[in-house]
């Protein structure tokens, strides 16, 4: 029983880490005001950039710095065309989904004359903290998890921190909320909603890094394989609060470690396969649904900001 | 000056491309000739250097050039939507036979060879659900067959007497190395317990590595899996765990260098050897088309892969069942009715 507790619990961790750093991503971006379902292509692109900088610097953190860069550079475009131009927000975003598929499948193809990078060596793994890792049940999942999973809860603890307790936060929720309200007390709507997404590139980014050379050791065109959208369902699902959000990919994270755990108690014999992996999907489009009670996006979301209109 | 190259190699391949999509012909050259006989070989998105179907497929193809002067060549698809045209082109230069790497093909296939009733096709892993068109050639192979023995390696090899199966989305095809394998466990060490789990996935890595660890966790410690990509994250895995206490198995072609401490060996499905045998067969018309041809160990087209972890006294165990299934004594089970009934 504690064995199935202690595997659950392991699952559940390293599955909802990549969730939580790209849903605190489109957390950003999104309390702003901007829709990002471009949290795929940016877990895409930083997926890429990490494995490909990895091998080639043999250091796996150069690699993460060089995802960050790549998911701002990817988030730049979409804030231009977004922001500055006030396009729709969604059209932009699916644009990047494409753009950052279609770039790095290229660029891989290019690099190495192959479908997939070479195996990434030098990886980042699990990380046990003394002590700590030997309390049973929780040790060998929260302290002997990969630096990732530190890494998004801290984000996640500072993204609290800087959206509630900082001017810079509440300015971010005001332009998301009420742009005219914001600007008119002298908050600049435009640089503070290109701020936010960048963040969200970057963020998001190092969420495809964890797929790339933590969880797994290479890139191919099905490493990141719709987790840039189960992200964002968190993000809703969430209710677009820091906390809320990583109690949902959490909560995704558990619902796939239970199909799992299923399976290998032998579950399968009276339920199908199949039906055990649908699981986490079904459980929280029931969530979603039953229990949370309405989802209240911020109230400028999507809605490209001019001056002077109301 | 090398990138260069590259680039212009690109370019030009994708000017050859436009130019035989627009369906001019004599873009070519060296297609004219006749006389010989003519091979190509079209890959999926993987690219000729996949390290996997794709490449062993045209190793077979360049076995075949070097031993039978057979004329090759080969074409990459960039997408999905690449396989029709680039099937079409070369049946258009009436090339003699025309290899699909892999089930991805399956579909189109039967599209392509209705239109050109006079030329070969050949696909691999794939019967097309039984319809094969009389100018087709399907080659499958006896998968169950490979995973018994891997069965029998893991089942020597255990120290627990627990076993682990993982297998990518559930299927005929991936249940007949389940069964292949348990089987394989069952007749070397009946004392052993499989654990059987499809992530029902072929690519979910993080999905992979979950179901290893936790297997691994339980007291497992040896793993095949027939899953794809999914089967990455089991090498992932079983890196970070103790050398010589913790397995891998690996399947399709040798998969050691993604964890060579931990794998113990691989199910290896001689491609090459196909590709290489029924070109041949086609060459000296021996063979009749429009049949699903299955290859297994008689015909050296399924093996073990070679690994120094495979201890002498295990590696004689196989060999000894390896003879049982080709002399017929032993009835691999395909699917998991055939299983229950096994000895």
């Amino acid at each position: 029983m504690i064995d199935i507790l202690t595997n659950i619990l392991q699952t559940t961790v390293l599955y909802a880490t990549p969730l939580i750093l790209a849903a605190m991503g489109g957390l950003f971006s999104e309390r702003s005001g901007v829709v990002n379902i471009g949290l795929e292509g940016l877990m895409t692109i930083g997926a890429f950039t990490a494995a490909v900088t990895t091998i080639n610097t043999g250091s796996p953190w150069i690699g993460v710095l060089a995802a960050i860069l790549a998911g701002i550079v990817l988030a730049l475009p979409h804030a231009i065309a977004s922001i500055t131009f006030k396009a729709d927000q969604v059209v932009s975003g699916v644009a990047i989904n494409f753009l950052a598929l279609g770039l790095s499948v290229y660029l891989v193809k290019y690099l190495y004359n192959s479908g997939q990078t070479p195996t990434v060596q030098k990886k980042i793994e699990a990380l046990s903290i003394p002590g700590l890792s030997e309390i049973p049940v929780l040790g060998p999942s929260l302290f002997k998890a990969t630096a990732f999973t530190y890494i998004a809860i801290a984000i996640v603890i500072i993204s609290y921190i800087i959206l509630y307790k900082t001017t810079f936060g509440m300015r971010l929720r005001a332009v998301g909320e009420h742009p005219h309200a914001a600007e008119t007390a002298g908050v600049s709507v435009i640089q503070l909603r290109y701020i936010a997404v960048l963040i969200s590139g970057a963020l998001a980014a190092i969420g495809g890094a964890c797929l790339s050379i933590s969880i797994g050791s290479e890139f191919n065109q099905g490493t990141v394989a719709g987790q840039g959208f189960i992200a964002l369902a968190a993000l809703i699902f969430g209710k677009w609060k820091p906390f809320g959000t990583l109690g949902a990919a959490t909560f995704f994270g558990f619902a796939v470690a239970l199909s799992l755990m299923g399976q290998l108690i032998g579950l399968v014999k009276y339920v199908p396969s199949e039906v055990l992996s649908m699981a986490p999907y079904i459980l929280t489009i029931l969530a979603l649904a039953g229990f949370v009670g309405r989802a209240v996006s911020p109230a400028a979301l999507g809605k490209p900001y001019e001056k002077g209109s109301r | 000056m090398k990138k260069r190259a590259w680039l212009s190699l690109l370019l030009s391949s994708v000017l050859v491309l436009a130019v035989g999509c627009s369906g001019q012909k004599g873009a070519e050259g060296g297609g004219d000739k006749a006389a010989g006989f003519k091979l190509g070989l079209v890959t999926d998105t993987g690219g000729l250097n996949d390290q996997s179907f794709n490449q062993i497929s045209w190793e077979g193809a360049k076995r075949a050039q070097k031993e039978l002067g057979v004329d090759i060549q080969p074409l990459e698809s960039k997408r999905d939507d690449d396989y029709i045209p680039n099937l079409t082109k070369f049946a258009r230069e009436k090339r003699d036979i025309i290899w699909a790497t892999g089930f991805k093909f399956e579909k189109v296939i039967p599209e392509v060879a209705e239109q050109f009733p006079n030329v070969h096709f050949g696909i691999v892993d794939s019967n097309l659900g039984g319809k094969i068109p009389k100018n087709v050639v399907a080659v499958t192979f006896k998968e169950h067959e490979g995973s018994f023995l891997a069965g029998v390696a893991a089942a020597l090899t255990t120290k627990t007497n627990k076993i682990g199966f993982i297998g990518g989305i559930s299927s005929p095809l991936i249940k007949k190395f389940e069964s292949g394998f348990r089987a394989g466990v069952k007749a070397a060490n009946p004392k052993a317990q499989v654990t059987v789990a499809y992530a029902e996935s072929f690519n979910d890595v993080t999905k992979g590595r979950s179901l290893a660890k936790n297997m691994y966790n339980s007291g497992i410690d040896v793993i095949y899996h027939a899953a794809g990509g999914v089967g990455k994250g089991l090498f992932d895995e079983v890196k970070t765990r103790d050398k010589g206490k913790y397995w891998a198995i690996g399947v399709d072609m040798d998969q050691s260098g993604l964890a060579p401490d931990h794998t113990l060996t691989s199910m290896v499905k001689r491609v090459d050897t196909a590709i290489f045998n029924i070109t041949k067969d086609l060459k000296e018309k021996k063979l009749e088309t429009g049949k699903e041809v299955q290859l297994g160990f008689k015909e050296n087209a399924l093996d073990l892969a070679k690994s120094q972890h495979l201890k002498p006294d295990v590696m004689k165990k196989i060999e000894e069942y390896k003879q049982k299934i080709i002399n017929g004594e032993i009835k691999v089970p395909k699917t998991e009715a055939e299983l229950a009934s096994f000895k």
